[in-house]
């Protein structure tokens, strides 16, 4: 592909991303948030993003395919252990998921 | 004027102060990762920097460049990074009555959207209903502008170290980004209906991804999230019914 054409392939992606939120915004004017619809929505985008979240940690792409799924949960779980037994202290939790990555990586047991 | 002049700055410092410190470190993290591959795939530093600047979507950024390093075509780039970014529609949609306040030019609302990520949207959603009316939006600018301001330092600090990292290392760091995502949803469970669909969207999400990876993401939205909201009407009926039972009996 010729080197030019990146410019077009990211001016078509940031319209594509763009159209969403735009689309949201002209939406939002039209939908009373004590409806139905809006809690609906509300739903929906709460299902949207858990459902991205479970499939980045489950099903990545790039990367992390090198590692094994039971690593990955095995961090997953162990990062939220640390958040609750921290009392939510994300730094302390996140900094466990991602060791626990980078050890298990290190140890050559991805 | 210069009262609400205050308001207003006060409002930006507040958003400021809580993106600086682990929402803007974690951001900059995972797009360390982003930067390494910007450079892997052969593209220069600019327009990994644009993809940054026009999207703010790494799910989507990601599937450009790998889209782009493929030979895919214009129309199918545009046509996935679409279906993996539809997600920003509801998340506007329910953001944009928590950013409102009379007496705003419309403009500001269409501009503010483009700051909308996953980060800026969970803490806000999280943080706004505390605020008064007027502070909301300046400070969502104030904090949704320090993250996408890390995120460039991200493209740009990993575009250079790459390869630099020890693997195990940068293999951490792009765990860090669902990681994150995760505990910061972990946050704040108090509404069962948001509980519902979190739960129902990360069973759901990883099978729908399997049976289509195109159309997946946004099959869970909708299954999952109607879901939710059909079993918390159910359950909000039975406390309203057991209620009134309650005061008559």
């Amino acid at each position: 592909m010729a080197e030019r054409s990146i410019w077009l392939v990211i001016l078509a992606g940031a319209a594509a991303t763009y159209l969403w939120r735009g689309l949201g915004v002209a939406l939002a004017g039209r939908i009373d948030p004590g409806d139905a619809v809006f809690r609906w929505t509300g739903c929906v985008a709460y299902a949207l993003l858990a459902g991205l979240i479970a499939r980045m940690i489950v099903l990545p792409l790039g990367e992390l395919q090198e590692t094994a799924l039971w690593v990955r949960l095995a961090a997953a779980a162990l990062a939220l252990a640390a958040f609750y037994a921290t009392r939510k202290n994300i730094l302390i939790a996140a900094a466990t998921g991602v060791g626990a990555v980078a050890l298990f990586a290190w140890l050559g047991g991805v | 004027m210069a009262q609400a002049r205050a308001v207003v700055r006060r409002a930006v410092l507040v958003g400021v102060r809580e993106a600086f410190g682990l929402p803007a470190l974690t951001l900059t993290a995972s797009y360390l990762a982003f930067g390494s591959l910007i450079r892997a795939s052969g593209l220069g530093l600019l327009p990994g920097l644009a993809t940054t600047f026009g999207m703010w979507a790494l799910p989507g950024q990601v599937a450009l460049v790998e889209l782009y390093g493929l030979g895919a075509s214009l129309g199918v780039i545009a046509a996935t990074v679409a279906l993996t970014n539809a997600r920003f529609l509801p998340m506007t949609v329910v953001l944009m009555p928590h950013l409102r306040a009379p007496g705003r030019p419309r403009w500001l609302y269409y501009a503010a959207a483009q700051l909308i990520a996953v980060t800026s949207w969970v803490l806000a959603m999280q943080r706004t209903p505390a605020l008064a009316e007027e502070e909301r939006l300046p400070y969502f600018l104030g904090l949704s502008l320090v993250l996408w301001g890390g995120c460039f330092v991200g493209t740009a600090a990993g575009y250079v170290l790459a390869g630099g990292l020890p693997h195990a290392l940068s293999l951490g760091l792009v765990f860090l980004n669902p990681l994150y995502f995760m505990l910061i949803f972990a946050l704040d469970l108090r509404e069962r209906s948001r509980l519902l669909a979190l739960m129902a969207g990360a069973v759901v999400g990883p099978l729908l991804h399997l049976l289509s990876p195109d159309w997946g993401l946004l099959a869970t939205g909708f299954v999952a999230g109607s879901f939710a909201f059909g079993v918390d009407r159910v359950m909000a009926r039975r406390q309203a019914s057991r209620a009134t039972a309650g005061r008559h009996g």
